[in-house]
């Protein structure tokens, strides 16, 4: 054997992935701290508020829960309204998946991985609420099966955690599996991730249904145990994934000069157009019925639309959602409006914001004022409790910039080993 | 400098003054991984303790209150009695919303005293419903109050607890004489118990209990009255440490109006079986389907 020549020591070796898949990711490395002057004020203006979300929690481990303003009354806020949010976010990331896949749109098929990427980064902000939310992490164990006491299948939050890192599996399964198959240069085997493509698609849903289950089985607390909440829930997940993909998409095409088919947008510009209507239906139908019913049942609804007994802290809150929503359904299907670039853009934000309120604050406190006793404690977010989650959302969508820019780079062919070995 | 390196430059300044900071953000952690030692770190869950393995956890507790508290404590581990089933009668038509069954309960269990916690709290009740809309538990002037009732209401040890179910780890279960515990030292804090009470039964530790060592209790039980860790929740266990030693939980023993009723259910000549046989009892939210083994009832 030709020991010193060059070409035989090193061939095999690179069809190993023992050796290209350190190199795949020592290129995402390069390219995730590579990048335009914009890139890096972006990224360290992100990592600034990560680190204040990350000085936030670490004072909360020392000092207890007491920073946040949840009290006994209000046990949940502002951490699980966002993880609550985050949760249909990575749900409606599928609104791209399934017209490319489902029905074979050329157009989004190019972009799809954009809102696979959007799903994983998703499920890390939520994930990362969770556990800012609990009052022990070091003991974050004690879920694991096998080596703590999963209480599966009673507990619903057993049912979450395991959709959850499942959709975060099936999610980096499919997108690393692109990107690192184009690195190296290898056709796609379909039989690799056709199947998990649709699995996803099954399982977007499940996850928001099983989140909206750990309300709904609450028989204690009427604002939630309805049976309109999951439909509710899922309805505001394709309202907010396509919304924030459009936004993303319109970034990604002029800030990291990526080719984005307009198809793809104007798919998801029809799909959002529905379904902002859809959710205000839901929301209506819900606002009817607890309104005409009354009777103690009705609190909640009267405290969140309302205000109760001189208690009114949440009544700006779900205006502004409301109005936000009906602006945007406005705006999406105004003839003179619908087809113009800015104002879809900002139904998108507006949607967007009107469904974190409605579905985060707006969803969660109710169901704890009045208590289960009836009594009234308002809740607000401590400085605290907004720290962190600026920081989790920084770090979520520091995240989803890097991973879109990385398989940008490989997708297109400016980094990998394809290119070398075809020539 | 080529651009590459100047670049490499720039980056390697970003990643350290990144990893610095970072260390920084971090910071007040450590005062929370002192307080944390491996032994409780890895700890496992109550039920699956070897007989020496809880020996040395009671013993590690108790050496944990003096370090830490400055207090002699003893924790026990008191495991129900074969044949008993405890129950809890109320008389409203006695009560009169002193609240001393409260202020003993935040003694006995060594609640924080910063908000003078207590496992019970008692409602005054407009006379002509059992609604607690109309309810409220901060009146503070002389009782009984004219046109008032009072219902002190704590943990009901429902016999289908919600509280139960949910829990992902579980932290919390129902023992074999009734009474739904909480394995404090494996609760992960995620509230989800509480949410799912409808009593307003659960409390969370959502900071250190304050309280001096000379006013804590001694007599401390590992799923009862031992000083609680933050960030876990908490709520009545019928005094276990005492009831299941033959005594009265202290709330029934402080209430000077004979409103409280305790007892075993499986005897048939216990106080609590002849209420339950001759008053005409109900439970709250019997709608709900927890089945509480506490009832009220009216003379
Ligand atoms: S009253 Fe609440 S805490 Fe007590 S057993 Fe019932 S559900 Fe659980
Ligand atoms: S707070 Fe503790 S006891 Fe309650 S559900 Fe969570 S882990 Fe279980």
């Amino acid at each position: 054997m030709a020991v010193d020549s060059p070409e035989l020591k090193t061939l095999p070796a690179e069809d190993s992935h023992l050796v290209t898949y350190p190199r795949f990711l020592w290129e995402c490395f390069k390219i995730s701290f590579d990048g335009s002057p914009l890139f890096y004020a972006w990224m360290t203006g992100l990592t600034a508020i990560a680190l204040v979300g990350v000085n936030a929690w670490a004072n909360q481990m020392a000092e207890g829960m007491v920073l946040t303003n949840m009290t006994d009354h209000v046990s949940w806020g502002l951490y699980i309204a966002n993880f609550t949010f985050g949760v249909g976010l990575a749900a409606g990331a599928v609104m791209m998946v399934i017209p490319a896949y489902l029905y074979d749109d050329r157009d989004m098929h190019e972009v799809v991985i954009v809102g696979e990427l959007l799903a994983i980064a998703a499920i890390f902000v939520c994930l990362a609420f969770v556990i800012v939310d609990m009052g022990r992490p070091d003991r974050l164990w004690h879920m694991i099966p096998g080596l703590g006491r999963f209480h599966w299948p009673m507990s619903m939050l057993t049912w979450d955690v395991i959709v959850l890192n499942g959709y975060l599996l099936i999610n980096l399964h499919i997108t690393g599996y692109m990107i690192y198959s184009r690195f190296v240069g290898k056709p796609l085997n379909r039989k690799w991730y056709i199947p998990f493509v649709f699995v996803s698609v099954v399982w977007a849903i499940s996850i928001h249904t099983v989140t909206a289950f750990l309300y709904t089985g609450l028989g204690s607390r009427p604002f939630w145990n309805d049976a309109i909440i999951a439909p509710r829930f899922i309805a505001s997940a394709f309202v907010t994934g396509p919304a924030f993909l459009i936004v993303a998409l319109h970034a990604i095409r002029e800030l990291m000069r990526l080719a984005i088919p307009d198809g793809a947008i104007d798919t998801l510009t029809s799909i959002l157009r529905v379904t902002v209507w859809i959710n205000l239906f839901l929301l209506a139908s819900e606002v009817f019925t607890q309104f005409y019913t009354g009777g103690t049942h009705a609190a909640s609804a009267h405290y969140l639309y309302l205000g109760l007994d001189g208690k009114s802290g949440l009544v700006p809150w779900i205006w502004t959602a409301i109005a936000l929503n009906l602006c945007a359904a406005v705006l999406l299907v105004l003839p003179a409006t619908r087809a113009v670039r800015g104002w879809v853009v900002a139904a998108c934000v507006f949607t967007f914001v009107g469904v974190w309120i409605e579905k985060g604050m707006g969803m969660v406190v109710p169901g704890f004022v009045p208590s289960t006793m009836h009594e009234l404690v308002e809740y607000t977010p401590s400085l605290t409790e907004w720290k962190l989650t600026a920081g989790i959302w920084a770090m979520g969508i520091g995240i989803f910039t890097v991973s879109v820019k990385i398989a940008g780079h490989v997708l297109t062919g400016r980094s990998g080993l394809g290119s070398r070995r075809i020539s | 400098m080529t651009e590459v390196t100047r670049r490499a430059t720039v980056a390697g300044l970003g990643a350290t003054l990144g990893a610095v900071a970072f260390a920084k953000a971090m910071e007040p952690l450590r005062h929370f991984t002192e307080d944390l030692s491996l032994d409780q770190f890895l700890q496992r869950h109550y039920r699956e303790l070897s007989p020496e393995d809880l020996e040395r956890v009671l013993r590690r507790i108790e050496e944990d209150t003096l370090r830490e508290r400055g207090a002699h404590v003893s924790v026990a581990d008191d495991r129900p009695i074969p044949g008993v089933q405890f129950g809890y009668a109320l008389n409203l038509s006695v009560c009169n919303g002193c609240r001393k069954c409260a202020e003993a309960c935040h003694h006995e269990n060594n609640h924080d005293r910063s908000t003078n916690q207590s496992y019970i709290r008692v409602f005054e009740m407009e006379q002509g419903s059992l609604d607690f809309e109309h309810a409220a538990t901060h009146y503070d002037h002389a009782v009984p109050a004219p046109g008032k009732y009072y219902m002190p209401v704590q943990c009901l040890q429902c016999d289908d607890a919600p509280c139960v179910a949910v829990c992902p780890v579980e932290a919390t279960w129902k023992e074999e004489d009734g009474i739904v515990v909480i394995d404090y030292d494996w609760c992960i804090g995620c509230r989800y118990c509480e949410a799912a009470c409808p009593y307003h039964a659960r409390r969370f530790n959502w900071s250190e209990p304050e309280i001096e060592a000379e006013e804590i209790n001694p007599d401390q039980g590992y799923l009862s009255n031992r000083v609680r860790p933050k960030g876990v929740v908490e709520k009545c266990h019928f005094c276990l440490h005492r009831t299941r030693r033959g005594r009265l939980p202290a709330c029934a023993e402080a209430c000077p109006t004979g409103a409280r009723v305790f007892g075993n259910l499986l005897d048939p000549d216990s106080p609590i079986r002849w209420v339950l046989d001759n008053k005409r009892v109900f439970v709250l939210k019997e709608e709900l389907g927890t089945r509480p083994r506490f009832f009220y009832f009216f003379d």
